[in-house]
């Protein structure tokens, strides 16, 4: 059982970020620390390799300065080894960009599993995943809330509004994981030791065969057009009981049609 | 590394034990301390994360890490709860560190592996009513009868000695020799545990005193040479003052961090109080102590790491360190005004919590008097 993890390498959520007032992307400059959401990818992929008893977990992250922090973050986890996507002429790449270099990686690896979060905490587009799949040709199941592997296929619970669904998949295949699927383990001090000596293979976009007019501004169809604050959460509202509270937290979530 | 700078690997270590106090500990600090509970699952779970064995060899499950990285995990622990950041500090500085330094390899291979897992908490009982600073003074009389050795005598102050999974409690002892050292596995029989002490601070740490009556250990517990127990564990102290040194350091970057998110936000005479420069120039003295601090702890851990001499270097961290930490918090409650003498605000308990550090493991009158005596000074 081999599981690729795609591991986003972010800036500093807690440090305040600034887009670059030019192409409105985000500055990546400075150290990068591991995507709290695909903690959780990394999570699930080394149970399901426990639980295989045999196979390992390889990290594939594209990042734009050689950066491995957050790869070592990951590998402390217990991942096996890393593959490091770092080009200069992957300045500006969207979406599908980055889908087609983290396809490419992917395939070296051959896994029979593939996990990504549903969506990244800085870029968000929750699009990257579901196009690595299509680019691969391999079926892909969002959302899922929890993930097994059964006698040779997967068997994924997906969220959704209502409920969720069951879905099984033959594999390989690509599942995104939602951060209700496993809780994370903190990396071990001996983890992060061990974490010191495990291979990251760094690739620039020539190795993996890739034109460089694919990718970066050049290759990119998605522009960022404008950028705009977002609105302040309003404040909530409270109910002070004379009675009638639990009418109106009824109404209140009628209106929402939660109820 | 080859200077004191702390390196990539210690900024990784930092920012997993970072999240892990900030989840785990953080939001439960202040109950703790209001119900005087000591969480034994934290514990564990420290334990579980490798930081009670990050400085011994893995020969016993340790991380074989060292010194530097245990004063990062002490000061991001004592950052969000000085009473976690004492558990580990003595956990590991107390409990194993007088087995693994001077204990027999039998002695080792029993006790070493669940204390360094942090499946057990060990102790240590130097101090007594009426011997502290004074540690020669030791009263508690060990004496042989048969193949057991007889303890009588008291122990004050001696933390993690009786939470649920403190396995051992060493104390010193006078024998024939001078001063010697016992290891006493928690449930011996003549081995009293009193009941905890109401203290200003520390709440969720662990203490009481001790009596030991007519307590026998057999003849295989005597930790290390006959009469060098005094000795063994002045040197263990030195470690410990590092150790103590970065829990102040966490204490007094909370206290900052904590006054100057309040000095932005708090507004008095139209506009935040941060702008008044009679508050502003504290924190920003503030912050030079806590840069010296942070230099004075981490220079004297990597020369523990280098092996070279350490005496000097822990008082000065020590003595330093603890000083800020108490500047830090009467600092920070002021900026807080009449916040800051309420309970709701962390500070509180920060400000209760760093008297004791002026205190434990060498009073800052006993720093300078190592510093005198270093300097050659006839002082007593
Ligand atoms: C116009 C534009 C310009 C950009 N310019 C740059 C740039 O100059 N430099 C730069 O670094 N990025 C740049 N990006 C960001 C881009 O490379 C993102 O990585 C990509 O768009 C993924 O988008 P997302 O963050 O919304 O991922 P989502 O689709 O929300 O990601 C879902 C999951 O896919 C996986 N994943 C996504 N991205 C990566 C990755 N890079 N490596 C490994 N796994 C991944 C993760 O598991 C992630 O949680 C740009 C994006 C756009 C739209
Ligand atoms: C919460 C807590 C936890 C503790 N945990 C432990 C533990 O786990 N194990 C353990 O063994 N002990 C422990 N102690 C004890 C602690 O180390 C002692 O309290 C400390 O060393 C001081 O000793 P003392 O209380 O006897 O004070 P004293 O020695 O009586 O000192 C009283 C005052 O006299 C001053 N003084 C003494 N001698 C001199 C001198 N030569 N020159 C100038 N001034 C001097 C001191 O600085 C102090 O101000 C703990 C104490 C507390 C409160």
């Amino acid at each position: 059982m081999n599981v690729v993890v795609c591991v986003k390498q972010i800036p500093d959520p807690a440090a305040p970020p600034s887009l670059d007032p030019g192409t409105n992307n985000l500055i990546r400059a400075g150290k990068l620390i591991l995507d709290d959401s695909d903690a959780y990818g990394v999570e699930m992929a080394l149970q399901l390799v426990d639980k295989a008893g045999e196979g390992e977990v390889t990290l594939v992250s594209m990042t734009p300065n050689g950066e491995t922090s957050g790869l070592r973050t990951a590998l402390a986890m217990g991942a096996a080894k890393a593959i490091l996507i770092s080009d200069d002429s992957l300045a500006g790449t969207d979406a599908l960009g980055t889908a087609k270099v983290l396809a490419a990686a992917i395939k070296r690896a051959e896994p029979d599993l593939i996990l990504a979060a549903t969506e990244s905490t800085d870029g968000y587009t929750g699009t990257t995943p579901v196009q690595i799949a299509e680019i691969l040709g391999l079926p892909s199941v969002t959302f899922a809330k929890k993930v097994e592997i059964d006698g040779g296929s997967l068997k994924v619970e997906r969220q959704t509004e209502a409920g969720y669904d069951e879905v099984e998949s033959p594999l390989p295949a690509l599942v995104t994981v939602t951060a209700g699927v496993v809780e994370p383990r903190y990396p071990s001090f001996k983890g992060i030791m061990a974490a010191k000596s495990k291979p990251v293979e760094t690739l620039t976009i020539a190795d993996l065969g890739i034109d460089a007019g694919q990718v970066g501004a050049i290759g990119a169809r998605q522009e960022i057009t404008d950028v705009s604050a977002s609105e302040e959460r309003a404040s909530g509202e409270i109910v002070v009981d004379e009675g009638d509270a639990h009418q109106r937290v009824i109404q209140f979530l009628e209106q929402l049609k939660v109820l | 590394m080859s200077s004191w700078e702390l390196s990539d690997d210690h900024e990784i270590f930092r920012r997993v034990v970072r999240d892990f106090a900030e989840s785990e500990i953080a939001p439960h600090a202040a109950q703790w301390d209001r119900d005087h509970h000591f969480p034994v699952d934290v514990a564990r779970a420290m334990g579980d994360l490798g930081l009670f064995g990050l400085v011994f060899p893995e020969r016993w499950g340790g991380g074989g890490g060292d010194f530097a990285s245990l004063c990062v995990a002490i000061e991001e622990i004592g950052r969000v709860d000085q009473s976690m950041g004492i558990t580990l500090s003595a956990g590991v500085g107390l409990g194993a560190n007088p087995i693994h330094q001077f204990g027999s390899e039998d002695q080792q291979d029993r006790w070493l592996p669940d204390l360094v897992a942090g499946r057990s908490l060990g102790a240590f009982g130097l101090t007594e009513p009426d011997a502290g600073s004074d540690a020669g003074a030791t009263r508690t009389r060990a004496h042989l009868v048969g193949d057991e050795w007889v303890i009588d005598g008291s122990k004050a102050f001696i933390t993690n000695c009786g939470t649920e999974i403190t396995s051992i409690i060493t104390v010193t002892a006078r024998t024939d020799d001078g001063i010697s050292a016992f290891v006493v596995p928690a449930g011996t029989p003549g081995l009293v545990v009193e009941p905890p002490y109401r203290k200003l601070g520390w709440h969720a740490s662990d203490t009481h005193g001790l009596l030991l009556d007519g307590c026998r250990v057999p003849t295989t517990n005597l930790l290390g040479k006959p009469g060098h127990g005094l000795r063994n564990f002045l040197s263990i102290l030195d470690d410990g003052r590092i150790a103590i040194s970065a829990l102040a350091l966490g204490c007094a970057r909370a206290c900052l961090e904590h006054a100057v998110d309040y000095a932005k936000q708090r507004n008095a005479f139209g506009g935040p109080i941060g702008r008044f420069q009679g508050l502003a120039f504290q924190l920003s003295d503030l912050a030079v102590a806590i840069e010296n601090a942070h230099n004075l702890t981490y220079k004297a851990a990597w020369l523990k790491d280098q092996g070279r001499p350490i005496g000097q270097a822990a008082a000065m961290a020590k003595l330093y360190s603890t000083e800020t930490a108490v500047t830090a918090t009467r600092v920070a409650t002021q900026v807080f005004g009449g916040a800051g003498f309420i309970e709701e605000t962390p500070i509180v308990r920060f400000y209760r919590d760093a008297k004791i550090l002026e205190i434990g493991e060498g009073t800052s009158e006993i720093q300078r008097l190592v510093l005198a005596r270093g300097l050659g000074l006839p002082v007593g």
